[in-house]
């Protein structure tokens, strides 16, 4: 396994946020987190990512426990985690500080044009719109070359139409670099739409309700039966009727 | 769709916060700093050999002995009524004026520039007229201090109408509000938060108004005990201890005014 | 069209009207009119003692306040990164800052006498403390989500110090910077009211002591007016630079 989280459990203060959770993603795997508000899910990236010390339990990647974040596996926030006071190529070069400038510039143009960002490298981020700063944020993650992407809600801040673009820009980008990703949502159908697993949590305390694999090829047609009967088998293991 | 706000805040203050710290780390860390500052301070008069400058010990017995006399109470009830007066008055006239002033866009084209000219003269640059107009009196440091807080009372005053989102009026209009009833029911209150931080701003400068025109134009208050004790024979000790009931009455106020702040954004 | 930029002069037009005609009512008073106090700038620069004066009361304000902003700076950063190190100082750094400044000028005159170093080191004890808790804050109010993500990149402490905190704090730096330069001015004048025999407090003491010559002292005023409009604009400039302008709302 890649990630392995191994009987992880959580509590601030009096308060239960996690309740022994194993789980492993493999190499390369795309793996979403998905739960109600309050579930927890956050909480389970930020101590993949050594942001928090789990009260009980262990998290290893490759074999190691992770103690600290650490370059190799980089946390994308929502588009917050974009330095204002730096440009699109100060952004996105952020992390090669330890690259001569001349690879660097080469980096960062390279991963501009990755994001689809060329014409815009010395914007400031105040002059972009939200799906873009959020390209940028995945590009200066990308940029450092990790083997792991934790993405916490990335798209929850986008309207709907921006978000499904995101979604397949995304893919495209997960495909040529091969990433391992922990992707927490609370969005079904974008579980759906991007993982290969899903992994069901119930709210607080959290734990692992279900892990649901989504066999289905990409590009994944929204309309077939497959689809609806994964996604309607999730809306049921989280309790909602799928009516309006 | 919406993040968690719990599940970030939660990350976020363990983020943030590398150990948790003790609560007499709280009491113990200042006052070992005090203590350290206060016996260098003994040791660098005793060093030096100076017969004017006062012990930390000195200093404590000029506060007794002025405690005693009653002198203190009398200047400090002459300092807080001064300041008292003049920030009321301050506050009476400049928010008002600054919500006229965020309100009719012309006025405020009109009378702005004259307000920015005359904000940067140091109220203390005034005091040779203030003395011509009111005499030698408490009328004219009150004077001072009221036009050292009112520049800034009214610019927060305007900053903050201006500010307010056009949402909120449209939203008041919808609702069939008059014009006064806009201004008490949802003017004020959104711009109360902001006219507070400007009140703050406008008493830290009005405490420095006060201990300089008290130390020129008149013969009591915290200012003048300053200013005489060093006049009339170099009493250092009274000096340093004027000094500190400065800090410390300084230091109330202004808790208590950040306690109102946050009573009203609550 | 040409209505809408007079409109800014009609303020100050309407002020000196009315100056003018209380004069006009009233000659006999202390108080001169708007023409004798321009006439009275003029004096002071034909007097050479205008220059003198302005550049006497800039050079105060420039040293003690770039003194204590070098100070000041390292300083509310230190503070701001290590809560021990807040904690220790943070206490008596609240009960020092509301002393007046001024309240210092018995002691600043003991130890450095009458002369320029008193006022410059009155001006330095007025930007020290405000420019201190300023930093400091600014650290504590940076997004903790900026700090994640520098050590997400796990970038040397020279770099996160460049890249990262500086850049975050500077938006809110330059505001409480030119907020202090401000209160420094104010500082000055006062002080040279009292310590000192140059400088444009000193001309408003000194025309009034010596003779009344109440022109005299609305010039100064204007004077201190015009200086403390420059400085705040120079210090506005400031907001304006590309890498700070996201730490403001829209305007």
């Amino acid at each position: 396994m890649k990630v392995q989280f191994s009987d992880v459990s959580m509590r601030f203060g009096a308060m239960e946020v996690l309740q022994h959770v194993t789980l492993g993603a493999e190499e390369g795997e795309f793996l979403c987190i998905l739960g109600p508000s309050g579930c927890g899910k956050s909480t389970l990236l930020n101590i993949a990512g050594g942001f928090l010390a789990p009260s009980s339990g262990s998290v290893t990647i490759d074999g190691e426990p992770v103690t600290a974040p650490d370059r190799r596996r980089i946390f994308v926030f929502q588009e917050r985690g974009v330095f204002p006071w730096l440009t699109v190529e100060g952004n996105i070069g952020f992390g090669l500080f330890d690259m001569s400038a001349g690879d660097r510039q080469a980096r960062v143009s390279q991963y501009i044009d990755l994001v689809g960002l060329r014409g815009f490298e010395k914007s400031y981020p105040r002059e972009l719109s939200g799906g873009m700063k959020q390209r940028v944020e995945v590009a200066r993650a990308l940029a450092v070359n990790p083997d792991v992407l934790f993405l916490d809600e990335p798209f929850g801040a986008l309207d709907s139409i921006t978000r499904l673009q995101m979604r397949s820009e995304l893919l495209r980008i997960w495909r040529a670099e091969r990433k391992t990703v922990l992707f927490v949502t609370h969005d079904i159908e974008e579980s759906v739409q991007l993982a290969d697993r899903v992994v069901v949590m119930s709210a607080r305390p959290g734990k692992i309700r279900r892990v649901v694999d989504i066999d289905i090829p990409h590009p994944r047609d929204l309309s077939s039966r497959r689809y609806i009967e994964l996604r309607d088998l999730i809306f049921g293991e989280i309790g909602l009727a799928h009516q309006v | 769709m919406k993040t968690h706000p719990r599940d970030t805040e939660h990350a976020e203050k363990a983020l943030s916060a590398p150990s948790v710290p003790l609560w007499f780390q709280r009491f113990m860390l200042p006052l070992t700093t005090a203590a350290i500052i206060l016996i260098l301070w003994s040791i660098a008069v005793r060093a030096s050999g100076t017969k004017i400058f006062p012990t930390p010990a000195a200093v404590a017995k000029a506060i007794t002995t002025l405690a005693e006399k009653s002198l203190l109470w009398h200047y400090i009830a002459d300092s807080l009524t001064r300041v008292f007066a003049g920030y009321t008055a301050a506050i009476a006239v400049g928010i008002p004026l600054g919500f006229l002033l965020g309100w009719y866009a012309p006025l405020a084209r009109s009378i702005n520039p004259l307000i920015q000219m005359l904000r940067p003269i140091s109220p203390l640059a005034w005091m040779p007229l203030a003395v011509i107009w009111f005499g030698v009196s408490n009328a004219a440091p009150t004077f001072l201090i009221f036009l050292a807080s009112l520049f800034p009372i009214i610019v927060a005053a305007m900053n903050g109408v201006r500010n307010v989102p056009p949402m909120y009026i449209q939203a008041g209009r919808n609702f069939g509000l008059t014009t006064p009833q806009l201004m008490t029911r949802v003017m004020i209150p959104a711009v109360l938060p902001r006219i507070i931080v400007g009140l703050r701003l406008a008493f830290g400068i009005a405490w420095v108004v006060l201990v300089a025109a008290e130390m020129i134009a008149v013969d009591s208050g915290l200012g003048y005990l300053i200013i005489d004790a060093r006049n009339a024979g170099k009493r250092y000790d009274l000096v340093v201890a004027g000094m500190l009931m400065i800090g410390l009455i300084g230091l109330l106020l202004d808790t208590g005014i950040r306690k109102i702040e946050q009573w009203i954004s609550d | 069209m040409s209505r809408s930029r007079l409109l800014p002069l009609t303020g100050i037009i309407a002020a000196l009207a009315a100056w003018q005609i209380a004069f006009v009512l009233r000659p006999s008073s202390l108080i001169p009119g708007p023409i004798a106090v321009a006439q009275g700038i003029g004096e002071l620069a034909v007097r050479g003692l205008l220059v003198k004066y302005v550049v006497a009361s800039l050079f105060r304000v420039t040293w003690g306040y770039l003194v204590a902003l070098v100070i000041a700076i390292p300083l509310g950063l230190a503070l701001g990164m290590m809560r021990i190190g807040e904690m220790a100082l943070n206490p008596i750094l609240q009960i020092l800052r509301p002393i007046s400044p001024l309240a210092w000028i018995p002691i600043a005159i003991l130890w450095f006498g009458v002369g320029d170093v008193s006022a410059i080191f009155l001006i330095f004890l007025a930007s020290l403390l405000p420019m201190t808790v300023a930093t400091m804050n600014a650290v504590h109010n940076i997004d903790p989500v900026h700090l994640a993500a520098a050590r997400n990149f796990g970038i040397p402490l020279r770099a996160r110090m460049r890249d990262v905190l500086i850049p975050a704090i500077l938006p809110q730096l330059i505001v409480a910077m030119r907020i202090t330069l401000g209160v420094a001015w104010l500082v000055v004048v006062a002080a040279e009211m009292i310590a000192v025999n140059s400088g444009l407090g000193f001309l408003i003491v000194d025309a009034r002591n010596a003779g009344n010559r109440y022109d005299l002292v609305i010039a100064g005023m204007v004077l201190i007016g015009l200086v403390g409009i420059v400085l705040d604009l120079l210090m506005r400039r400031l907001e304006r630079l590309d890498s700070v302008r996201w730490g403001y709302a829209s305007e």
